[in-house]
């Protein structure tokens, strides 16, 4: 019991460390580098045709990170389905 | 307190971190997994706001001068589907260590060791 | 688990469990015009197979359905995704957009079956259809493994408040 309160409290400690160093992040709402969301903003429409930005965003400027992404999906997939057959004992 | 949003994301993050550490149930550490990866995608979403901004879709709001940044919304798409697949495979784990010790607390499965 | 819900719960699930798949099918279909998308759509598709299961009890939907129908919505997704990406290698590089035309060309275009903005809602589909079959794959194995299985005795658990 004593170990669990001593862990509890050296992260209470530490987690007020971190919190208190988020205002060196820039200030709620004026993002600071913002070079290439305005270059997305502006040709997604002339380059493409298509309205929505985000979509653009995930399968065309940056499809490669959705294509590792479906590959953790199946894998999560076929561990789940060969955990539970009826083989098993 | 300057950026306040971001101090409430962090306090849910260590919230969702002290449920790991200090509970005895198996289910109950699986829930604070799931809230540390909700935080983290919470906090995607706010690095990139703009203050009176509109959603990034053409044409579909009317007619618009500041949008939001798209970028981290496309991340967080990411990151909510590999938090789904984690933790369907933590909770199938969790039912093949009930099938094979008898219990769901975690003092009694250090204990017994297989 | 096994058993049927009451008479007012099965007739609500037979009446509303079909416009889930309507409005699935119409986040993923407009997910370049609108917000949304594939996985978006997907996931609502997916619901439905957890209703079905919710309502009608384990015993009566197991008999019926077979999971190779969605085994094969899965590899057809991801078949597709994997082709059109390879396929824009000769004209420039992995994952080129080779079918997209650019918004001053397109003004004076009627529509056709392909839209103008090219791989991007071809791969929404694809993408929808593999997420659809997916979660219903992991929903129906987890029910088929968890159900079969008898629980004798639950008494025994420590752990729980009180």
């Amino acid at each position: 019991m004593k170990l669990k309160a001593l862990f509890i409290a050296a992260t209470l400690v530490l987690g007020g460390i971190l919190l208190s160093g988020l205002d060196a992040v820039h200030p709620f709402g004026v993002p600071g580098d913002v070079a290439m969301d305005e270059y997305f903003l502006d040709h997604a429409m002339e380059e493409r045709s298509s309205e929505n930005v985000v979509t653009s965003i995930v399968f065309d400027y940056r499809g490669f990170d959705t294509l590792g992404e479906s590959a953790v999906l199946f894998t999560a997939l076929c561990s789940v389905v060969m955990l539970f057959r009826k083989g098993r004992k | 307190m300057a950026n306040l949003p971001f101090v409430v994301v962090g306090l849910l993050f260590l919230m969702g971190l002290i449920a790991i550490i200090a509970e005895n149930n198996l289910f109950k550490i699986a829930i604070g997994v799931g809230v540390m990866e909700s935080a983290a995608n919470m906090f995607l979403v706010v690095l990139g706001y703009r203050l009176k901004g509109d959603i990034p879709v053409k044409f579909l709001p009317g007619p618009v001068d500041v949008y939001v940044l798209p970028t981290p919304q496309a991340l967080t798409l990411t990151a909510i589907v590999i938090a789904l697949a984690t933790s369907a495979l933590m909770l199938s784990l969790i039912v093949m260590l009930y099938r094979h010790y008898g219990t769901l607390d975690v003092r009694e499965i250090r204990r017994l060791r297989g | 688990m096994r058993k049927p819900l009451s008479l007012v719960a099965r007739t609500v699930c037979d009446l509303f469990a079909w416009f889930l798949i309507i409005f699935g099918v119409y986040v993923i279909i407009h997910g370049d015009v609108t917000p949304g998308g594939g996985f978006q759509g997907g996931a609502i598709v997916g619901s439905f197979m957890a209703l079905l299961l919710v309502a009608h009890g384990g015993d009566r939907v197991l008999e019926w359905v077979k999971a190779s129908i969605y085994w094969i919505m899965l590899f057809v997704g991801l078949m597709m995704f994997i082709g059109f990406g390879l396929r824009g290698i000769p004209e420039g590089a992995f994952f080129y957009n080779f079918l997209a035309v650019p918004h001053d060309v397109a003004k004076t275009m009627a529509h056709g079956l392909i839209p103008f903005s090219g791989t991007i809602g071809v791969m929404d589909i694809a993408v929808g259809i593999e997420v659809a079959g997916g979660l219903t794959v992991i929903i129906l194995s987890m029910f088929r493994g968890i159900v079969l299985h008898d629980f004798a005795d639950s008494r025994k658990e420590t752990g729980h408040d009180g």
